[in-house]
Parts: structure tokens; C-alpha cells; sequence
């Protein structure tokens, strides 16, 4: 059984924290993310992302290891995507990482307060591989 | 060989008969890969007990005399998008007729609407249920005889 990863390749991989409250969106665009050899983290809400960016309630939490790309989803209960967008570019520590917003709704006014919020993309559910590809350009290189 | 025909097959009915778009299940097989054979199986699963789980509670608001219909619009929400995701195509339409049905604010056609919803996922469910055990025994069947 051969494994694609190890510690090495590990650091060279672009990580990609997918944020969504829907358990199969989460299986579907961490496979997605993955099988484009990227490097995924899942959360299950926007509280649970800061948490892993290092934002958490209790300033114990460190961000894990570096993110070159957020995916949200845009309705999810509690935070919205679009607040955690905000939040993230308001941040001083996490402004620069691009933020990709995912929804399965059409809805023209959501889709440009979260470009004029600074989202990169907004895409339409369900993922496919070919939105993937198109992420890439977005990714923000580690310095 | 003949197992994997067998599913080719299966899926194929599942597409003709509309339970199934063909698009979106299509990418799912793509994603099947070395690292992750059962990636199928593992998604469809995990649809089944999500959905499970959120008729269950659907279950709990459907007995009240006047429909709470924003907490069912709620799971109707999350289960229009994974049925979505995952290619059941009847599933997302109940769940989009609840949500006209809920903009018209028509509580009977709401009903309706839960009903139709759980009636459409009994069917895909099924088929699901028969595309898991093949793939099992597939797989289990493939495994012994590379031994």
C-alpha cells in the first residue's frame, strides 16, 4: 500500500482549511482538495475554524500550521461564511490568506457583499474538480 | 469483474429511473482513487446516516398540530445540500417544493412537502443500501482472491 504523503512533502503541500457545517459537503471537498494534492483541514463551523487560525475564545490555541487557503460555505448556523470572511479580513494575522466562499443558493447579494468583502471566488455548489483547478491561481505562497 | 458490472449496472438503472444525476454521481466515481477506493461507499454512507439523523428529528416536528416550519426549513436546507452533492436529484427537488411551499406559506403543502421528502429518500435509500452490500462483497470478494 504505497502513501502519498510523508513529513517532508508534507511542508511543501499548499493547506487548505474547508469550512462547512453539511458532514458530506465536508467528505466531498476534502477528497476534492486532496486528490489535487492539496493539504486539507476540515471544520465544521466558523467558530471552529478560528479556532484552528489561532482566533479561538481561549488564546490557547495556536494556528496549527500554515493556511494558504480558506473555502467556506456561505449558510451555516451560528456564523455565516460571509461573517467569517469579515472576520478574517479584519484580522492583522489572518487578512492575507485568501478566502474562497462556497453556497448552493444563487443569490446575487450575497455573492457581492462577499467579493466586495474580499472573497477571491464564489463558488456554486456542488464542487467540482474543475472549480478546484481554478483555486490554485488564488493560493497564497508561503513567505 | 462481473461484481463491478454489476454496480456499472446498477448505477445505470439509478440514472434512468431520475433517482440519480448523472453528472454529479459521475464525478463522485471520479474521485475514486488508489488512496481511496471506497470513497463511493463511504460518501453514500455517510449520506444515508446524515439523512437518517435529520428525518429523525423531522420526525419529532412533523406530529405537532401547527408545523414549526423554520426549524424543518433548517434540516430541509442541509438536506437539500448533501442530496445535492451527492447526485440524488429526487431528494433535492422534495426539499426545494418544502421550500416554495414554506415561501407561499402554505403549512398544508409543507406537510406535504416533509412527506414527499421522506418518500423520495425511502426509494434512493434502498438503492444505496444495494450499492453498499455489492460494493462490500466486492471488495471482500477481490481481496481473498489477490491473496
Amino acid at each position: 500500500m504505497s502513501s502519498c504523503s510523508s513529513m517532508s512533502s508534507k511542508d511543501n503541500m499548499l493547506h487548505v482549511l474547508a469550512v462547512d457545517d453539511c458532514l458530506v459537503d465536508r467528505k466531498l471537498v476534502e477528497k476534492i482538495l486532496k486528490s489535487s494534492s492539496y493539504r486539507v483541514t476540515t471544520a465544521d463551523s466558523g467558530k471552529r475554524a478560528l479556532e484552528l487560525l489561532g482566533l479561538g475564545d481561549d488564546n490557547v490555541s495556536v494556528q496549527e500550521a500554515k493556511v494558504n487557503m480558506i473555502i467556506t460555505d456561505y449558510f451555516m448556523p451560528g456564523m455565516t461564511g460571509y461573517e467569517l470572511l469579515k472576520i478574517v479580513k479584519e484580522s492583522a494575522t489572518l487578512r492575507e490568506i485568501p478566502v474562497v466562499v462556497m453556497s448552493s443558493e444563487n443569490v446575487p447579494t450575497n455573492i457581492s457583499r462577499c467579493l466586495e468583502e474580499g472573497a477571491e471566488e464564489f463558488l456554486l455548489k456542488p464542487l467540482r474538480k474543475s472549480d478546484v483547478s481554478r483555486l490554485h491561481s488564488h493560493m497564497m505562497r508561503s513567505s | 469483474m462481473a461484481l463491478n458490472q454489476q454496480l456499472n449496472a446498477h448505477v445505470r438503472f439509478m440514472y434512468d429511473q431520475g433517482l440519480l444525476e448523472e453528472l454529479q454521481f459521475d464525478q463522485l466515481q471520479q474521485l475514486k482513487d488508489a488512496n481511496n477506493p471506497d470513497f463511493i461507499v463511504d460518501v453514500i454512507t455517510l449520506f444515508c446516516e446524515d439523512t437518517d439523523r435529520i428525518l429523525g428529528e423531522l420526525d419529532k416536528y412533523k406530529g405537532a398540530p401547527v408545523l414549526d416550519c423554520y426549524k424543518v426549513g433548517a434540516y430541509v436546507h442541509q438536506l437539500k445540500g448533501s442530496s445535492s452533492s451527492v447526485g440524488a436529484q429526487r431528494v433535492t427537488l422534495a426539499c426545494v417544493n418544502f421550500r416554495q411551499a414554506f415561501e407561499e406559506n402554505d403549512m398544508d403543502r409543507c406537510r406535504q412537502a416533509v412527506n414527499m421528502i421522506s418518500e423520495e429518500y425511502s426509494k434512493i435509500r434502498k438503492e444505496f443500501e444495494k450499492m453498499v452490500q455489492g460494493s462490500a462483497h466486492g471488495m471482500l470478494a477481490k481481496h481473498t482472491a489477490e491473496k
